[in-house]
């Protein structure tokens, strides 16, 4: 399963730095999606796979069972996926913005932010 | 538990609310603004006062013990920045009463400020590396609203630019937080430094390698070191004059308090390397960013690439890694936030002169004003360390610990790099204040009435009297700088303060 997910990540980081290396607007805010997907897997993947093992102490028990699954990457991913959900909408709203006042999604004719 | 630590951030948290409720009112914000910004001024110099007299606070938010709870944690370096940050909020709110346009404020500027501020003081207090990731979005996120705020050609571009390689930097500290919490199972950065300290064995020694690698990319970009700092020129001379002081003065700040933090006390062992490679990055950050400044032609520009350059000499100090050093960096950082903001602030009055600040446009301000150009020449002589002033003894400390430590190239450079500063203020100096206004360009009126060029003037001279004072009371402050350096450079202090005493 990890080596799955570490092709998964691989190949998300690849497309997310290729699609911010192009030069349309979209595709680089479908390029910092990407990138954080692939950090938000990153995270989980790193921090351990265990499978059908919740972290819940059963009724009878005082303590958790041998294995369980470590709930606090998940946390951190859910904090980070919301995080980003915000972002990208700002930069959605902020592209859109600079296409209107631009007249152009091309990134290599907005070299100029001299006043 | 104590109250003080929390303030710094309830205290914008709560103006940013109440200031929101009031959006009808312009006048309600505005004093909102400076109300909120004087209590968190007063709140953070309690703090420092507590922090220099009892040692580190920590508190464990509700009570959670570390590390599993929030943890707060207020060491002299975090007292300290929190106070440059009372003192530039306070600053820039009072100036920002005459700056900002109407519009501007009614689209939340004053809300959008104290949010920022919040950003910045909780990312100063966090003992965890996930909370610092989650205040530098607060910041980040209000930063970029306050940076496109208003809307023109050259604001949206470097917003853009500055919105994704801000997303960039913090996918990678993202994705270095993952596999350090892979590696030791917490993110809590006393109990990170203290499973460090105890469980490290050789064959993991590569992979914090890398981990510290990550982090000095991540940490990077916001600090705009060279080769990452390209997003920097090219925004911070777009938004409102206000704007861009208060990020001068405290966003690349973050970045660089934080690879102080991480690199004082997550990873300490064998980091030669990083010590080296850091050290060398400093060098061609001073260079880089003196050089961009000397070729450029508008007055925030240069200011903008300044800020670059002396972020190098904050790093130089992290990179010599002994007490003496780190207290050069702290001194460094304290003398250039107050500096540095102070000169965009002089630009603003500049701006509002002239409607303009291509230097080829301006000229004759001395005849005008000669308060300000007196003001201007203060700031600038200290920012290329001229004694008595702050500069001077920032330059000092680290220049002579350089040559104490025989890193004699990274001195020679930043020698080079001091006079180069030198010849950039002057230029400055020479085509706004000194030559006459060039005949094409009309002799402009300024709509700034009396009243408002005093609001504007007010935080000009506070700062320029605190930049004379750092330099004429130095011995304290360095005094201070120095305590702060010596409980950097002994971790464990740090970790028995989070953790308790039997970890």
């Amino acid at each position: 399963m990890e080596v799955i997910l570490a092709i998964v990540i691989g190949g998300l980081y690849a497309a997310g730095i290729y699609m911010l290396l192009r030069r349309s607007l979209v595709k680089l805010l479908l390029g910092l999606g990407l990138i954080s997907h692939a950090a938000n897997l990153l995270i989980f993947t790193a921090a351990r796979l265990t499978r059908a093992a919740s972290p819940i102490i059963p009724v009878s028990e005082e303590a958790f069972p041998a294995s369980y699954a470590d709930p606090l990457p998940q946390a951190l991913i859910l904090t980070a996926i919301v995080i980003s959900f915000g972002v990208i909408a700002f930069a959605l709203a902020l592209s859109y913005r600079t296409y209107k006042i631009a007249g152009s999604d091309d990134l290599d004719k907005m070299r100029e932010t001299k006043e | 538990m104590n109250i003080l630590l929390p303030l710094p951030i309830i205290i914008p948290l709560l103006t940013g609310i109440v200031a929101l409720l009031a959006y009808r009112s312009r006048t309600a914000q505005r004093w909102l603004n400076v109300t909120g910004s004087t209590a968190l001024l007063i709140a953070t110099i309690f703090l420092l006062i507590g922090v220099e007299r009892n040692g580190i606070y920590a508190v464990q938010i509700a009570g959670w013990l570390a590390p599993y709870g929030i943890t707060l944690v207020a060491d002299l370096l975090s007292a300290i920045m929190l106070v440059l940050v009372g003192i530039i909020g306070l600053a820039v709110a009072i100036f920002s009463l005459a700056d900002i346009e109407p519009a501007d404020e009614t689209f939340g500027f004053h809300q959008l400020y104290q949010f920022l501020l919040m950003g910045v003081c909780g990312a100063f207090l966090t003992g965890d590396l996930f909370n610092l990731y989650v205040w530098f979005e607060v910041m980040l996120m209000a930063s970029f609203v306050l940076l496109a705020l208003g809307g023109d050609h050259g604001q949206m571009q470097g917003a853009l630019k500055y919105v994704t390689i801000n997303l960039v930097s913090s996918a990678i500290f993202l994705a270095a937080l993952g596999l350090l919490y892979g590696t030791v199972g917490t993110l809590n950065m006393a109990d990170v430094a203290d499973k460090f300290s105890k469980e490290l064995s050789a064959q993991e020694s590569g992979l914090i390698n890398t981990l510290a690698i990550l982090f000095l990319i991540a940490f990077g970009i916001k600090a705009a070191i060279f080769p990452l700092f390209f997003w920097l020129p090219d925004s911070y001379h777009t938004p409102s004059v206000s704007v861009s002081a208060v990020f001068s003065g405290l966003l690349t700040k973050v970045g660089v308090y934080a690879l102080i933090r991480v690199f004082t006390l997550v990873f300490v062992q064998d980091m030669d390397l990083i010590h080296n490679l850091i050290l060398i990055i400093a060098g061609l950050t001073m260079v880089t960013g003196v050089l961009g400044a000397a070729s450029q032609m508008e007055f925030r520009r240069v200011l903008s690439f300044h800020i670059i350059s002396q972020i190098g000499f904050m790093i130089m100090g992290l990179g010599l890694f002994t007490p003496i050093a780190l207290a050069g960096s702290v001194f460094y950082i304290v003398h250039h936030i107050i500096v540095k903001s102070n000169l965009f602030l002089i630009s603003g009055v500049v701006k509002h002169m002239y409607g303009t600040l291509k230097l080829k446009e301006i000229g004759g301000l001395y005849k005008r004003m000669p308060i300000l150009g007196i003001l201007f020449l203060v700031v600038a002589l200290s920012l290329a360390g001229f004694p008595p002033l702050s500069g001077f003894f920032a330059k000092f400390g680290l220049i002579r610990e350089g040559l104490v430590q025989e890193s004699y190239f990274i001195v020679f450079v930043s020698l080079v790099v001091g006079l180069l500063t030198l010849f950039s203020m002057i230029k400055i100096w020479n085509e706004v204040f000194w030559k006459e206004l060039p005949e094409h360009v009309d002799i402009p009126t300024s709509a700034m009435n009396q009243a408002g060029l005093k609001i504007l003037f007010a935080p000009i001279v506070v700062l320029a009297f605190i930049t004379i004072l750092i330099g004429l009371g130095a011995s304290p402050i360095f005094d201070l700088a120095l305590r702060a350096g010596e409980q950097l450079l002994n971790p464990s202090i740090y970790i028995r303060a989070v953790l308790g005493d039997s970890p």
